[in-house]
């Protein structure tokens, strides 16, 4: 009987569709605006050597700092080769 | 001090021409001296949605060419005496001005003519066209539609008035339709907000009486039954800085809907 109503009255069963375009949009954006300001990445691998740095000596030329996506989500990667440990200070 | 506001979108269709005319009735009819420019030079549209195509003498580019003379180039309102429209050259194309002229423009009709406010209508698009457009403006006002692509242009345009250091840009969201964002089928706009990260201005609801009043030549701010002339009064409320809290727009029920709220369905 509420299967019977259920579809009278067309009830919805599918995700909705809002919640799909949401996310999507979200996606794209993260990228659109990382493409559109490389210097804001440039920026962030600056910094990122000078917090690092206080604790060890890295390769600042091999570092890599990059946005990574997969179907559902995006990841800031960073690869960044280490030479030397500093000691922790006593 | 009077002010230039840019309304802009990235997509074409949203609605920029029917706010901006909107927009500068309402301003209008609240007693402020406004000027509409029509920024889409080759596919000029806000005079016919004014219902002014038939008085157009002298355009936008005539007034540059001729070193800012404005004598005939501003097309007064049918109705307001305080509302004026200076047409986009239907002949030449974007590049006939530079976004340095446009700038003078503004300024000029604030300083000669003591406009309150001078609304650019951009044309779509982010190339020359779009910077002309922005060039004069004080502030932006971003329309778009609750979709995928128009949200995705509006976060590009933001993008691009930021990095002209254009940092005060309100959001409009226009052709909401209130019973797909209420079965979730439909972005809304808390949504849009969330992603874009801009204050927003109002959001009109896709009303046929839009369509109507366009036919006609007529904007749709002057017709007091209608719910889009109802959000558009409320956005120049907020343009004029009064307080207007946010209304959620209604979804008007069935009547199977509301037997299917009455048997608990829904």
């Amino acid at each position: 009987m509420l299967d019977f109503l259920s579809k009278l009255f067309g009830r919805d069963e599918e995700a909705p569709s809002k919640v799909t375009a949401k996310e999507r949009l979200r996606l794209v954006l993260v990228h659109d605006r990382a493409s559109m300001s490389p210097q804001l990445l440039d920026i962030l691998k600056e910094e990122l050597i000078g917090v690092i740095s206080k604790y060890m000596e890295i390769d600042k030329e091999e570092l890599e700092v990059n946005l990574d996506s997969s179907s559902d989500s995006v990841a800031l990667v960073a690869n960044i080769p280490v030479r030397h440990m500093k000691r922790a200070e006593a | 001090m009077g002010k230039t506001i840019v309304i802009t979108s990235g997509k074409g269709g949203v609605g920029k021409t029917t706010t901006t005319s909107n927009l500068g009735t309402g301003l209008a009819k609240a007693g402020k001296k406004v000027v509409l420019i029509d920024a889409d030079i080759g596919l000029r549209n806000l005079d016919g949605v004014m219902g002014l195509e038939n008085r157009i003498v002298r355009n936008l580019v005539h007034v540059v060419e001729s070193e800012f003379d404005f004598d005939r180039a501003l097309v007064r309102d049918k109705k307001l005496e305080n509302l004026f429209l200076l047409p986009a050259s239907q002949i030449h194309d974007k590049d006939a001005i530079s976004p340095e002229q446009m700038k003078e423009l503004c300024h000029k009709l604030i300083e000669q003519f003591q406009f309150d406010y001078v609304l650019v209508d951009c044309p779509a698009g982010i190339e020359r066209g779009f910077k002309n457009a922005i060039a004069g403006a004080d502030e932006a006002i971003i329309v778009t539609n609750p979709e995928f692509s128009a949200v995705r242009d509006a976060d590009r345009v933001v993008g691009l008035l930021t990095s002209e250091g254009k940092n005060n840009i309100r959001l409009i969201v226009n052709k909401v339709r209130p019973k797909m964002v209420s079965k979730q089928h439909m972005l809304s706009t808390h949504d849009i907000i969330e992603e874009l990260q801009i204050k927003l201005l109002g959001e009109i609801p896709d009303d046929e009486e839009v369509i109507i009043s366009t036919n006609k030549g007529e904007p749709i701010i002057v017709n007091d039954h209608s719910k889009a002339g109802q959000a558009y009064r409320d956005i120049v409320a907020r343009i004029e800085g009064r307080e207007v809290p946010f209304a959620q727009l209604k979804v008007e029920e069935t009547f199977v809907e509301k037997l299917k709220k009455i048997i608990g369905l829904n």
